[in-house]
């Protein structure tokens, strides 16, 4: 005999995967059906390859994070430089 | 020292392109996103097809801007970490809370939202839809919050302590560093700036159509919808930005008379409503600052205090520290070459603490701890030489103030003419030269809001936090030449960015509203 008031845990699951499943079919759907957004993302995923994989790598290194191993160090140099300015 | 101010130079220079290219994109989301919810509930209680349409014409616009909009603040935060090094310590958590809270909360909030926004009319019900634009539009809102918190508390930085060890201001107050009232003004004030952007948006492009006889009904019911919210936004941003005036006044006073172009203030203060500075002018001659004005009697006492009898002190009254008491007495509070005696005492207090902390002498390290913090308060003087250098630049910012506020006045103007038109069968908006007006006001609404910024930042100088730190201390010891080399690479691919973003949206403008795809 199954008693109805006990939750039901492959119930549960199923209704996760199910709205997951809808959450995933909102997005794949909303992609697919794109005219204008398709060369937005294209000048979307243009835009953060420069920033990050150009600019970032190449030209904006965290200096305090790339120059010093710990945050003593950061503070000590950044007390020196704020005392020899 | 000359290679140092290059550096300082040129990360300002970096610093003020991506900040007004990124403000090129937000002041249209936080408008846009709040339009098309109204538009989106008309259609809700109406279920008509033509309401849809416009919401769904209205929102393929946002999100080109969106799209084109995203990952532009970021650049600021790399320059934070490579040309600011020593701001980005120094400012500790108190920077970088509300910048996490903006990430986690805010974008993630904006993010899942426009999705559905843009994804889910057939997948989610018309409530859930409704109620989702609204999100996005709230999201974007609080998406600007955090940032402006950021921001006002460079200009007025409260609710925080100085730890000498971390060498970073310690956040020991959130709500005075969330509520300070500078930073509710500047948030308000940005806000209404944006509902404004998008009003204007509206009706500069839905002029178009009326001028090319294209979609007029659709044009008309945009221009409805847009003159009221622009109208109701330029108000606010007046009110707000009465506000700000009061709080520019009480807490970055040179600010006020670097913006008034006022060397010397009295009682009852006229207000410069246009005027062309003397540039031979120096702040120790007894010529006029103007070479040509027309003044308000006592408006500038009414901005600053609302009150036509009030004393605002002006470049020199701040450096001498003279003011006027309401009894008419003058009094001296602390000079700017007492604030640099006193920062320097602070900086001598932070070497001792320095040597003291080498030596692991924990009593020295108290007792200059102490004297630190009872002159930190002016700790940023101390790297003054002479009170001139705390004076900012002030023809940009005399005249970026007066073209916001002549700008914005237009707008008021705009608003009001093209809101009583469009309650009568719209005649004016049927006239080809008030259709130049209303688009040719696209570029003027963003020239107001880029000047309201310039007036901001170039008036707190030379302070990149109110007080406590100038820009020369907040750089990174880099060279100039590699600011100048990502200075260009910045601008060109900013300008190209740009292109694309204009051709897009004229594109999307032109096929109009039939094409309800995105």
């Amino acid at each position: 005999m199954i008693d109805n008031d006990t939750p039901n845990p492959n119930r549960h699951l199923s209704s996760i995967r199910s709205c997951i499943g809808k959450i995933i079919r909102l997005y794949v759907d909303g992609f697919r059906s794109m005219t204008v957004g398709k060369k937005l993302w294209m000048i979307i995923i243009i835009k953060l390859f420069i920033l990050f994989f150009i600019f970032k790598l190449l030209f904006f290194p965290d200096i305090l994070e790339r120059d010093y191993d710990n945050d003593t160090e950061r503070a000590a140099a950044v007390r020196s430089a704020l005392l020899n300015r | 020292m000359n290679d140092l101010m290059t550096v300082v130079d040129w990360s300002r220079w970096q610093f003020a392109l991506t900040a007004m290219y990124h403000w090129l994109f937000v002041p249209l989301t936080l408008g846009l996103s709040v339009i098309i919810g109204i538009m989106e509930t008309i259609y809700y209680r109406k279920r008509s097809e033509k309401w849809l349409r416009t919401t769904k014409f209205w929102m393929t616009l946002f999100g080109i801007n969106f799209a084109m909009g995203v990952a532009t603040g970021i650049i600021l935060e790399f320059e934070f970490g490579t040309n600011w090094s020593n701001y980005s310590w120094f400012v500790g958590d108190i920077f970088g809370a509300p910048l996490a809270i903006e990430g986690l909360l805010a974008f993630f909030m904006e993010a899942t939202f426009i999705a559905i926004m843009f994804f889910g009319w057939e997948k989610v019900s018309p409530k859930f839809h409704l109620a989702s634009t609204w999100l996005t539009a709230l999201g974007a809102s609080i998406s600007a919050l955090w940032i402006l918190i950021a921001n006002a508390w460079m200009q007025y930085p409260v609710g925080m302590e100085f730890d000498p060890g971390q060498m970073r201001n310690v956040m020991d107050n959130f709500w005075e560093v969330t509520l300070s009232p500078v930073a509710i003004n500047k948030f308000l004030h940005t806000v209404f700036d944006g509902w404004v952007v998008g009003a204007v948006f509206v009706c500069g492009v839905s002029s178009w159509y009326l001028m090319k006889r294209q979609r007029n009904e659709f044009a008309l019911d945009s221009i409805r919808i847009a003159s009221w919210f622009g109208l109701v936004g330029i108000i606010l941003t007046i009110w707000t930005g009465d506000g700000s005036a009061v709080q520019v006044a009480r807490v970055q006073p040179m600010k006020l008379a670097a913006m008034e172009g006022l060397y010397n203030g009295k009682v009852g203060q006229e207000l410069v409503g246009f005027g062309i500075l003397n540039p031979s002018k120096d702040r120790k001659d007894d010529s006029s600052p103007y070479l040509f004005d027309i003044s308000i009697p006592y408006g500038l006492s009414i901005l600053a205090n609302h009150d036509a009898n009030t004393f605002v002190p002006g470049i020199n009254d701040l450096i001498d520290g003279r003011t006027i008491t309401p009894q008419n007495d003058t009094v001296y509070t602390e000079s700017y070459a007492e604030r640099i005696i006193i920062g320097k005492k602070a900086h001598e207090a932070l070497r001792e603490y320095d040597h003291a902390l080498a030596k692991g002498d924990t009593v020295a390290m108290a007792d200059a701890r102490s004297r630190l913090k009872e002159n930190y308060r002016y700790f940023g003087y101390g790297y003054l030489n002479t009170p001139d250098e705390a004076v900012p630049p002030v023809g940009i910012t005399f005249y970026s103030f007066r073209i916001m506020v002549m700008t914005g006045g237009f707008l008021l103007l705009f608003f009001i003419i093209g809101t009583i038109s469009s309650m009568r069968e719209s005649r004016l908006w049927k006239r080809t030269w008030w259709q130049w007006v209303s688009i040719l006001s696209i570029a003027v609404v963003w020239i107001c809001s880029e000047a309201g910024w310039v007036t901001a930042e170039v008036g707190r100088q030379p302070w990149i936090i109110e007080g406590l730190m100038p820009t020369r201390a907040a750089i990174s010891a880099i060279s100039s030449s590699t600011v100048e080399l990502t200075f260009w690479m910045f601008a060109i691919v900013f300008t190209a960015l740009l292109v694309a973003e204009i051709t897009i949206m004229v594109n999307q403008i032109r096929r109009g509203s039939d094409n309800d795809k995105y």
